[in-house]
C-alpha cells in the first residue's frame, strides 16, 4: 500500500519495542465475537492510473460539452486559475482547524479577510468563518433568531429556495419552532406583503426572505424589513446568487444574513461542497453559531489572529452551545476569498453587470412569467408545451435548458426557471429563444 | 535537542485591504456580446448599490504573493506529523484532488437531467456499497455535510423510528468521555442529555447503564474506540441492554480509523452511526472543512433516511423522492459530492486488504508512541491502546507545567501539538493520534521531542512555560480577543 511509509523490517522493530510479536496481537483485546474474520469484500488496491481512468470514465457518463441555463441555487461562473493554485497549497489543503494560533496564522488571516469581505458585501457588521452551505445556514439563522427574541415561530417566504425550506422544516420539527409559509404575488413573483402581514403575530421570531428570490425576482427588502420590525420580529435575508451582491443594494435593514457562496469560484460539483455564510448586526454576535476569527496581539505586541468567542461553541458549552457545528467549509471559503480578491471591487461589479445584461438579453427574446425586476434568472412559461419538451429539444443542440418548476410549485405547471451568466454566449441564448418560439 | 527544524526567513504580509489601492485589478472579463443594460433601469434605482466599500483592489501578482506568503505561516500534514487525537490527520493523496476536478464531475449541475448524471450517481452508489461493507451496516445516506451534521441526522433517524413505535422518548445518554458535538446534537434533535460516568478503565459502565436505561431513554451515543483510544470491550452487552429496553445505539464514527477491516459496527449491535470521511477516508481537512458525515444505518432505520435516495432499476440510476416516512432533507442537493469522490478514490487505492493494513499500521504507530513515552508521562488508563493514546500531565503539573505548555513547546520542535485537555475525564490530557501515514523516522523524532521536553520540564521549566520561542507569532492574547471582539477589518 503506497500510502503506508514503513518497511516490514521497521514494523518488526516497532512491534518488538512494543513487546508484541505480530500486528494482529495489537487488536487481540477485541472480543472474538466481534472480529471480522474475513477480508473486506472490496476490490484490490488500484494504481493511480487506474483510479484516474475510473473517474474519467464516470465523468464521461455525465454531461460533457453542454451549454447550461440551469441556476436555481447553483450557478455556472468562471473560476479564475488562481483559486485552485492557492487552495492546492499543502499548507492550506492539509492543515486542521486553526486551534494553535502560533502555527495557523495563514488560515486565520484568510478567514479574517473572508469575514471582512462578507461584511462588506452584505452590509452587516459581523460574519462567521462559514457554514456548511446556504441551505443549512437558513435553519441556523432561524434558531439564532429564536434565541435572540425568545419567540418561537418562523415565517418563511415561499420564494425562498424550496430545498432550503425543506431543510428548515427538518431542523425545526423537533425544536418547538413552528414554520409557516408566506405566498407570492402571482403577477410580480415577489413575496405577498398582505399574506405575510396576516401571519405576523407576537410569537414570530423571524421572517425569512430571499433576494433575488427563487424565481430570480428582487424583493422589496426595505418594506419587508419594516413589516417584520414593526412586529418585533427579525428579518433573515437569504441569498443563493452571491454575484448579485456586486450590483444589488446590500440588505442593510436585515438582522441576520444567511447565504450561499457557490457562485464565487466553487464548481457546481453535483451539489457540493459549497460554503454557506452567516452575517449579522454586531449586537447579535454572541448568539452566532460556528467559528469566528478575531484580531488580537501576541506577547511581542504583533498583530495576530485567533479563534474567538468559543464559549458559544459545542466543545466548550456542550449541550448549551449555539449549534453543534464544528468542521465547516474553510477551504471552500478560501476559494471564495481568492475569488473576491481577484475580481475585487470593480471586477465583481462588472461581472454582475455582465450577468444581468446576458439574462436580460435572453429575457427580451422569451417572455418572463413574472413582472418583478430580476438579476440573472427568471421564470418563463413553455408556451403550451411542457418544460421537458422544450428541454429535450435543447438537449439535441447540446444545451441544458432550465429547471422545470412543477416539482416545487405545482401551480406553475408549464414554467421553468432559466439562468444566464457570463459563461453563456449570445448564440446559445439565441438557440434557447428559438426553442421557445 | 531540536532536530527537526531550524528557522528561516518568513515573509511578512499585511491584510489584502491594506495592500489595495484604487484602480488596480487582477481580472479581465470577456467582451460582453450582448447589449449592456443599465442597472438602475433594469433593477430599479432603489435596488442597486454604488460600490462595495473598501473591497480589495490588487493585481494578480500581489494576490498570489499574498496567499502564498500567508500559507507559509501554517503548519500542515505536508510538513509533518499532526498528532491531534480524534482528528485522524493522515496523508491526503494528491490523485484524489486530481480526480475530484474531473470536468464531467466537477461541473455537474445538481439539477441536470439524471440521464446526464449517471457517472456521478455511479460514484455515489459505489461509495455507499463500499462503506456498507466496511461498517457492516445495511444502508447509507451521503447527504450530511460533516460529522456533527451526520450526528444530527442519526439522532433524527432514531427519533423517527421510535415515533413509529409509538413513543419518541425523552433523553439521550452520553458517556462523559464523549465529543462536545454529541450533547449539542441531542439538544438540536429535541432530546435532553444525561451524562453517564465511565468506569475506572475508561469504558462505559454496564452496571450504571442497566440502572439508567428506562422508557424515557431514546438512545446512547457511544464513541468506539472511545476518546481514550480504548475499544469498548462490552459493546455487545451495551447494545443488548439498550435494545432490550427499546432504545437505540448511536455510534460516533470519529474513531473508525481504528476499526476498518478488523471489526464492523453493524456486527456489534450499532443501529446508526456516522463516518467522518475527512478523517478515516482521508479527504483533506482544508483548515476546517469541507468534510462529509455519511450516516450508516441498520435495516430497520432505512425507511427514515433523508430524501432523496439513490435507486437503480434496469441499469439506470435515479433519485427517489417518494419517501413518506423520511425525516426529510438535512441539506440541499445530495451531499458534499466532491468529498465523496475523494473518499472513493482513497478506498480504491487501498482495496480491502490495504484498508486493513492501514488500520494495523495506525494501531502500530499509536502503541509504539505509548510504549516509548510511558516512562516519561503518566498514562492514567492502562487498557490496551487502539489508534490513539491519552497521557496526563500529572507528573509535569507538579512542576508547574501543564499540557498546554508542553503542546506549545512541541511547536518549537517542529511538530503540531496533540489534542490538549481532551477528553475531559483525564486531568490535563495529552491525546495523541499519529495515524498510519507516519514513517518510523518521523515518529522517532516526535518521541525524541516529547522526551526532551519532559527533561526540560525538570531542568528548565520556564523554557517550556514560555513556549513557543521560535514561531513568527508568539502566544496570542485570546482573552482580549474574546472580551473586545474585532472580527473584521475596518479602514
Amino acid at each position: 500500500m503506497r500510502y503506508l511509509p514503513k518497511s516490514d523490517v521497521e514494523r518488526r522493530q516497532m512491534l518488538s519495542e512494543i513487546g508484541v510479536s505480530s500486528l494482529e496481537e495489537l487488536f487481540s483485546q477485541l472480543p472474538e465475537a466481534v472480529r471480522l474474520n474475513r477480508p473486506l469484500a472490496i476490490a484490490p488496491g488500484k494504481s493511480e492510473y487506474d483510479i484516474i481512468e475510473y473517474f474519467r470514465d464516470r465523468g464521461l457518463e455525465n454531461a460533457n460539452g453542454y451549454a447550461s441555463f440551469l441556476g436555481a441555487g447553483v450557478y455556472n461562473h468562471y473560476r479564475p486559475v488562481l483559486v485552485d493554485t492557492v487552495v492546492s497549497r499543502g499548507e492550506f489543503l492539509t492543515s486542521y482547524t486553526p486551534y494553535q494560533a502560533e502555527i495557523a496564522q495563514g488560515t486565520l488571516t484568510t478567514i479574517f479577510e473572508f469575514q471582512t469581505m462578507i461584511c462588506q458585501l452584505t452590509g452587516m457588521d459581523v460574519a462567521n468563518a462559514s457554514m456548511y452551505d446556504g441551505s443549512t445556514a437558513v435553519p441556523e439563522a432561524a434558531m439564532m433568531a429564536v434565541r435572540l427574541t425568545n419567540r418561537d415561530k418562523i415565517v418563511v417566504a415561499r420564494t425562498v429556495h424550496p430545498e432550503y425550506r425543506e431543510v428548515l422544516a427538518t431542523y425545526s420539527r423537533h425544536q418547538g419552532m413552528p414554520v409557516s409559509e408566506a405566498g407570492y404575488d402571482a403577477q410580480t413573483g415577489k413575496l405577498d406583503l398582505d399574506d405575510l402581514a396576516r401571519q405576523l403575530d407576537q410569537d414570530v421570531a423571524a421572517v425569512v426572505i430571499q433576494s433575488p428570490n427563487f424565481f430570480g425576482v428582487i424583493e422589496d427588502v426595505q418594506a419587508l424589513a419594516d413589516l417584520a420590525h414593526k412586529n418585533g420580529s427579525l428579518l433573515v435575508f437569504v441569498f443563493t446568487e452571491a454575484v448579485s451582491l456586486g450590483l444589488l443594494r446590500p440588505p442593510y435593514e436585515a438582522d441576520i444574513v444567511a447565504g450561499e457562496l457557490q457562485s464565487f469560484a466553487i464548481s457546481p460539483c453535483y451539489g457540493g461542497p459549497f460554503a454557506g455564510i452567516m452575517a449579522a448586526k454586531e449586537k447579535f454576535i454572541r448568539q452566532m453559531p460556528g467559528r469566528i476569527v478575531g484580531e488580537t496581539k501576541d506577547t511581542r505586541g504583533n498583530r495576530a489572529f485567533c479563534l474567538t468567542l468559543s464559549t458559544r461553541e459545542q466543545h466548550i458549552r456542550r449541550e448549551k452551545a449555539t449549534s453543534n457545528i464544528c468542521t465547516n467549509q474553510a477551504l471552500i471559503a478560501l476559494m471564495a476569498t481568492v475569488f473576491m480578491t481577484v475580481y475585487g471591487k470593480e471586477g465583481l461589479r462588472e461581472l454582475a453587470e455582465q450577468n444581468m445584461s446576458k439574462a436580460h438579453y435572453l429575457a427580451s427574446k422569451v417572455k418572463p412569467h413574472f413582472s418583478g425586476p430580476f438579476f440573472n434568472e427568471f421564470v418563463v412559461s413553455a408556451n403550451g408545451r411542457t418544460p421537458e419538451q422544450v428541454n429535450q429539444a435543447l438537449l439535441e443542440k447540446k444545451i441544458i435548458g432550465g429547471l422545470p418548476l412543477r416539482r416545487f410549485y405545482p401551480e406553475l405547471g408549464d414554467a421553468m426557471l432559466l439562468c444566464a451568466t457570463e459563461m453563456n454566449r449570445r448564440e446559445q441564448m439565441d438557440a434557447v429563444a428559438e426553442a421557445f418560439a | 535537542m531540536i532536530k527537526k527544524v531550524r528557522s528561516h526567513v518568513n515573509q511578512n504580509e499585511p491584510l489584502v485591504f491594506e495592500r489595495s489601492s484604487p484602480g488596480k485589478r487582477g481580472y479581465q472579463l470577456p467582451d460582453l456580446d450582448v447589449p449592456a443594460v443599465d442597472p438602475k433601469l433594469a433593477l430599479g434605482a432603489g435596488n442597486t448599490r454604488e460600490d462595495i466599500e473598501d473591497f480589495p483592489e490588487i493585481s494578480e501578482v500581489e494576490a498570489i504573493r499574498h496567499f502564498t506568503r500567508l500559507s507559509t505561516q501554517n503548519y500542515a500534514i505536508d510538513l509533518g506529523l499532526y498528532p491531534l487525537g480524534s482528528c485522524t490527520m493522515k496523508y491526503n493523496p494528491r490523485v484524489n484532488e486530481l480526480v475530484a476536478r474531473t470536468e464531467g464531475l466537477a461541473w455537474a449541475h445538481p439539477y441536470q437531467p439524471e440521464s446526464l448524471s449517471q457517472g456521478a450517481l455511479e460514484v455515489m452508489a459505489a461509495l455507499e456499497a463500499a462503506l456498507a461493507e466496511i461498517t457492516g451496516m445495511a444502508a447509507l445516506t451521503l447527504q450530511p455535510a460533516a460529522g456533527a451534521h451526520g450526528e444530527f441526522t442519526g439522532i433524527l433517524l432514531i427519533r423517527a423510528y421510535l415515533e413509529s413505535q409509538g413513543n419518541p422518548r425523552k433523553k439521550i445518554l452520553i458517556p462523559d468521555s464523549a465529543h462536545g458535538t454529541n450533547p449539542a446534537t441531542a439538544m438540536m434533535a429535541g432530546y435532553s442529555v444525561e451524562n453517564i460516568k465511565s468506569n475506572d478503565r475508561g469504558m462505559v459502565d454496564t452496571e450504571v447503564l442497566e440502572r439508567v436505561v428506562n422508557e424515557d431513554v431514546a438512545g446512547l451515543m457511544i464513541t468506539n474506540p472511545n476518546t481514550l483510544g480504548v475499544f469498548e470491550q462490552n459493546i455487545q452487552q451495551i447494545a443488548g441492554i439498550m435494545h432490550a429496553r427499546g432504545a437505540q445505539v448511536y455510534m460516533d464514527g470519529a474513531n473508525m480509523n481504528a476499526l476498518v477491516g478488523i471489526t464492523r459496527p453493524g456486527d456489534f449491535g450499532v443501529d446508526v452511526m456516522h463516518l467522518n470521511l475527512h478523517k478515516t477516508f482521508s479527504t483533506p481537512h482544508g483548515g476546517g472543512g469541507p468534510g462529509s458525515g455519511a450516516v450508516a444505518v441498520a435495516a430497520h432505520l432505512i425507511p427514515f433516511l433523508p430524501k432523496p435516495r439513490l435507486q437503480k432499476s434496469g441499469g439506470t440510476y435515479s433519485w427517489n423522492y417518494d419517501l413518506p416516512r423520511s425525516i426529510g432533507r438535512v441539506r440541499a442537493f445530495y451531499g458534499n459530492f466532491g468529498v465523496l469522490v475523494r473518499a472513493l478514490a482513497y478506498i480504491q487505492a487501498h482495496g480491502g486488504e490495504g484498508l486493513k493494513r492501514a488500520t494495523m499500521d495506525a494501531l502500530l504507530n499509536a502503541n509504539y508512541i505509548r510504549a516509548k513515552l510511558e516512562p516519561f508521562y503518566d498514562l492514567p488508563h492502562k487498557a490496551p491502546t487502539m489508534h490513539e493514546c491519552v497521557f496526563s500531565d500529572d507528573r509535569q503539573a507538579k512542576l508547574g507545567i501543564r499540557t498546554g505548555d508542553i503542546a506549545k513547546r512541541l511547536i518549537d520542535y517542529g511538530f503540531h501539538p496533540y489534542t490538549v485537555s481532551f477528553p475531559l475525564i483525564v486531568r490535563g490530557a495529552l491525546m495523541i493520534e499519529p495515524t498510519e501515514t507516519e514513517s518510523k523516522d518521523e515518529l522517532d523524532l516526535f518521541i525524541d521531542a516529547m522526551i526532551s521536553i519532559a527533561k526540560e520540564v525538570e531542568e528548565t521549566p520556564q523554557l517550556v512555560h514560555d513556549a513557543p520561542h521560535s514561531t513568527r507569532t508568539s502566544r496570542v492574547d485570546e482573552v482580549t480577543a474574546a472580551r473586545k471582539p474585532i472580527v473584521r477589518w475596518k479602514k
